[in-house]
């Protein structure tokens, strides 16, 4: 009883959650212009979203194609700092550690808008134009902490003296760092970047801010514009839907891997 | 009669997803004891105890306190508190909090709770400290105010999982004192689960040694170093030497190819038995007047107290030996060992003994694997039999893959002239070896039995 | 050799230019008029003007429901999910999260089509709603997460000692658990207030939440308000973490 009722609970709930989502799913198989009035079913918005094909035509694609750019560039490059980074902080000692770590925990704290408005702020300062640049510059800004909290955890599971143990058989430190420490921090450098690639594929606060006047547009901003417009283009349907598809797979394989992981270190 | 037990267990069973935790266990605890469960880490002693607070239902059986019982109670309604192997003491709440945590639930008045948790915190002797928070203690501490916390509810009995496991050796020999002490101070009756036969021997009244999930032997801690019912416990507890033997009339026992005097009747004659011979009582001496046999050293250790040799028989077996008095290895000494001294026990099994069954004229099933064999005549398809392999004849592989079975090193003991292995199978059947090689705890091995070494007989029914 | 220690100072410098340096020119520009001279101007100007403190007023209220909502219908999930008795899928766990992932406009613009198709009227309820579905796996996760590490040791004492389910759930479990919703609450109270663009899309633009005035001001290049307006926020959320203790980031360190 108490089970059927808590079931019951978790999945009125899930319903909620996934209302709007299926919602729009749904609507992404018919051709109406409208959202909510059903014409049939289509996929003639799909075709259009893939041959671009619609009304306002490329700026749509080229909105995808900025926002995937901008979130493989900004995730790389915090993979890259937040892992360097992380191994200093690891061999950090007391109030240096704490005072790194508590940098990092900034840029997680604070709201978007306040990441935003801060970093236009820097670039008006420094007099720097806004465009692709730095959008990035503030993409890394708010990634990096994530990786560095997903690799921080790896370096303290691992043995301290593998390291050494590699450098006592005669790896130069170079070889060691790139045939034992790499290795083994390999699984959370690959969590960091998929945290830091979705995160910035969600962004739009701090792109807003950060895109400067030249028309640089991310699939959050554009949608922005395209529903402040009033109505949204149709073929936004498919694309939230794909969206939500990709998402989910990302997340299906990030727990299967973490499940192996888990079993590898019970074991 | 059973109303003396304030524990009484009977016919406690559990399993977990198909594998037997504990089976069959019978055992009652007086009013007052001191009772501890020991065997090695996953022989069922702390399933059992957990069982006793009510954490987890057993299968089949009761246990009775003061002859009701419990076994359907909630842990929140037994008269019994739980000193837990980590603590888990509260976080959120301070030292004072923590001890008083039961008494609040039971309405206790303020006043009279107060009273209760200094008296307890003054026999901790952790006065002092009743506004800590608990994550600002020693282990130590922590232990002590676990061992409050449990004992301010004024509980028909105490459970202690492992308590001391945590802390070092000389922490762990003060809080022993300190844990006889209190159990003497409060009259409760304390059921205690270690692995540590040392710390058994030391605190107990009783010991209940447990292993694979049955109760191998009950006694005094004396009884049972003294007398080991089983080669188990003989190895388990204390530093012994195994040996074969072969009882050959009451009081008369030969093993290491000597025969001995001793003092057990009963048995038999020309039986097999196991024969137990601690290092304390081998006596050691440079001449042979007086010695029943003779023997060289082969290894002389200092081991604070005492010394600790291994020494080669006259007839190439090897005997531990403790002495205050050092032998040169390579030197020519006596041996004697008194009848008093020589525990003489029944062997569990002589040989191994599988369920077969017959596939045809010249196969047999057994272990969920073919064996190619002599199948005795008369036989059809389908019979059941049994199967006899001596323990010499099976063989060890280095690679599972070798093997016609895979399985792992369960147990050893080291018998003065070759290794008795208990290796268990993936299938989880036991299989006994006896070997010359060495092996060690855990190895992974393939198993094989040789074509002509499976017996084969009919089942007696 | 090079010591380890100091392969965290390339981000530590990147962190003063792109973190510390930007938020002391949210102070800097706050404390400037037009011209860059030192000015109160900005600050007491949101606090003579009727509307911002109003829009302020409303955000902090509508924060504190939604946080509220989140609290009361996130614990219990997660304490569902968390329970191995009722709960053993990982993919009903990993459904809570998702919505996480996915772009928070998207997701309200999505929730505000379905309002405007079941024919409700946008305005304080439908943004209230949206705002709690929009939120509520920020609440759920750091929650569940405690509770999935809680020992639970703890809870088999608690019953030791006397304590019915009922007792341990609020006496041991509940404030075992305030860390994660401590973090709960950082994840979503702040960003509620913070929000723009959300609170148009679900409100038909009728109401303003103190986000989206933050936001109008940069636009306009009205930098210097729209910096003192930032700073107040920041203020806000300096005291809101001290509350939380630093606890957020132990929680937020496995979100995935």
């Amino acid at each position: 009883m108490k089970k059927v009722l808590a079931k019951a609970y978790l999945y009125f709930l899930l319903a909620l959650l996934y209302a709007p989502l299926l919602f729009i799913a749904i609507f992404s198989f018919t051709e109406s212009r409208v959202l909510g009035s059903w014409t049939g079913f289509s996929t003639k918005l799909y075709a259009n979203l893939f041959t671009g094909g619609m009304n306002g035509g490329s700026a749509l694609t080229s909105a995808v194609i900025n926002t995937i750019l901008i979130a493989l560039i900004a995730a790389a490059v915090s993979t890259l700092l937040g892992t360097v980074a992380a191994i200093g902080i690891h061999n950090l000692k007391g109030r240096k550690k704490q005072t790194m770590q508590l940098l990092n925990n900034i840029p997680m704290i604070n709201p978007d808008i306040i990441t935003g408005v801060s970093l236009f702020l820097l670039f008006v300062f420094l007099k720097v134009s806004q465009g692709y640049a730095t959008v990035v510059l503030a993409h890394i800004t708010f990634c990096t902490p994530y990786v560095v909290l997903s690799v921080l955890p790896k370096l303290s599971q691992m043995n301290p003296n593998i390291y050494e143990a590699a450098l006592d058989l005669g790896a130069t430190p170079a070889k060691a760092l790139w045939k034992v420490l790499v290795p083994e921090l390999r699984p959370g450098m690959v969590s960091g970047f998929i945290l830091a690639f979705t995160m910035s594929l969600d962004d739009f606060a701090v792109t807003f801010f950060t895109r400067g006047t030249i028309g640089l547009d991310t699939l959050s901003t554009y949608i922005y514009a395209d529903a402040r417009k009033g109505g949204l283009t149709p073929e936004l349907r498919p694309l939230m839907t794909l969206i939500f598809l990709i998402v989910l797979i990302l997340l299906i394989v990030i727990n299967v891997r973490q499940e192996k992981t888990k079993k590898k270190y019970s074991k | 009669m059973a109303k003396d037990y304030i524990i009484d267990i009977q016919h406690l069973s559990k399993s977990f997803g198909g594998v037997k935790v504990l089976d069959d266990i019978n055992f009652y605890v007086r009013r007052g004891e001191f009772v501890t469960l020991l065997g090695p880490s996953g022989c069922g002693k702390t399933t059992l105890l957990r069982q006793i607070a009510g954490f987890i239902a057993p299968d089949e059986g009761k246990i009775l306190l003061e002859g009701k019982d419990i076994s359907g109670i909630p842990p929140y309604e037994r008269p019994l508190n739980t000193v837990f192997q980590c603590y888990a003491l509260f976080p959120h709440l301070d030292v004072y909090d923590n001890i008083a945590f039961g008494l609040k639930l039971q309405k206790v008045p303020p006043k009279e709770t107060e009273v209760r948790v200094k008296k307890m915190l003054k026999m901790v002797s952790m006065t002092d400290y009743e506004d800590r928070s608990v994550d600002s203690l020693s282990g130590g501490q922590q232990q002590r105010v676990a061992i409050a916390r449990a004992l301010v509810n004024y509980p028909k009995v105490l459970l202690l999982d492992e308590p001391l496991a945590a802390l070092d050796l000389k922490m762990r020999k003060d809080m022993q004192m300190e844990l006889k002490e209190i159990h003497r101070k409060m009259g409760i009756t304390f059921i205690y689960v270690t692995h540590d036969q040392e710390e058994a021997l030391t605190l107990s009244d009783t010991i209940v040694v447990l292993n694979e999930g049955k109760i191998q032997q009950i006694g005094t801690p004396t009884d049972i170093y003294n007398e080991p019912c089983n080669s188990f416990v003989a190895d388990f507890i204390g530093d012994s030497t195994i040996l074969n033997g072969t009882m050959i009339c009451d009081r008369k026992v030969e093993f290491m190819g000597h025969e001995f005097d001793c003092v057990d009747e009963g048995f038999g004659e020309n039986v097999p038995v196991d024969v137990v011979v601690r290092p304390e009582d081998v006596y050691i001496m440079n001449h042979l007047e007086g010695s029943q046999f003779s023997g060289k050293v082969k290894s002389c250790i200092f081991k604070g107290v005492h010394y600790e040799m291994f020494v080669e028989t006259d007839t190439g077996y090897e005997l531990m030996v403790q002495d205050y008095n050092a032998f040169e290895p390579g030197s020519e000494v006596g041996l004697l060992i008194r009848p008093n001294d020589i525990q003489v026990m029944h062997k569990e099994r002589t040989c191994n003994t599988f369920k077969a069954r017959v596939s045809d004229a010249e196969h047999i099933e057994m272990l969920g694997r073919h064996w190619e064999c002599k199948v005795p005549e008369g036989c059809a398809e389908g019979d059941e039999l049994v199967a006899e392999v001596d323990f010499d004849k099976v063989e060890l592989l280095d690679h599972q893959d070798d093997g016609r079975l895979a399985g792992e090193v369960h147990f050893l003991l080291y018998k003065g002239d070759h290794y008795h292995l208990t290796i268990l199978t993936d299938d989880g059947d036991h299989i006994w070896v006896d070997t010359n090689d060495i092996w060690d705890k855990g190895d992974l091995v393939g198993i094989d039995i040789a074509f002509g070494a499976i017996k084969l007989s009919r089942s007696n029914g | 050799m090079v010591k380890r220690s100091t392969w965290s100072l390339p981000y530590f410098i990147f962190m003063v230019v792109f973190v510390v340096l930007p938020l002391l020119l949210i102070v800097l520009y706050a404390f400037q008029d037009g011209a860059g001279h030192f000015t109160l101007s900005n600050i007491t100007r949101f606090f003579t003007d009727s509307d911002s403190l109003q829009t302020f007023a409303l955000s902090i209220e509508v924060a504190l429901e939604n946080t509220l909502i989140c609290i009361l219908l996130g614990y219990p999930a997660a304490w569902i999910l968390s329970n191995r008795k009722l709960n053993r899928s990982a993919v009903t766990v990993m459904l809570f999260i998702m919505p996480m992932w996915i772009n928070a406009l998207m997701r309200t613009l999505a929730t505000a089509e379905l309002f405007n198709m079941l024919g409700f009227t946008l305005g304080k309820g439908t943004l209230l709603f949206g705002m709690v579905y929009d939120y509520i796996p920020f609440m759920i996760y750091p929650i569940y997460n405690i509770l999935m590490k809680m020992d639970s040791s703890y809870a088999e004492a608690a019953e030791d000692l006397g304590a019915t389910p009922w007792k341990v759930f609020w006496k041991v479990t509940v404030p075992l658990s305030m860390p994660g919703v401590m973090s709960g609450v950082l994840m979503v109270f702040m960003p509620t207030v913070s929000t723009f663009a959300i609170s148009e899309f679900l409100t038909n633009n009728k109401i303003k939440l103190f986000g989206t005035i933050i936001q109008e001001n940069i636009n306009s290049s009205m930098w210097n308000y729209g910096a003192a307006l930032a700073f107040i926020m920041l203020i806000i959320i300096g005291l809101t973490s001290l509350m939380g203790d630093n606890k957020q980031a132990e929680a937020e360190g496995g979100l995935i």
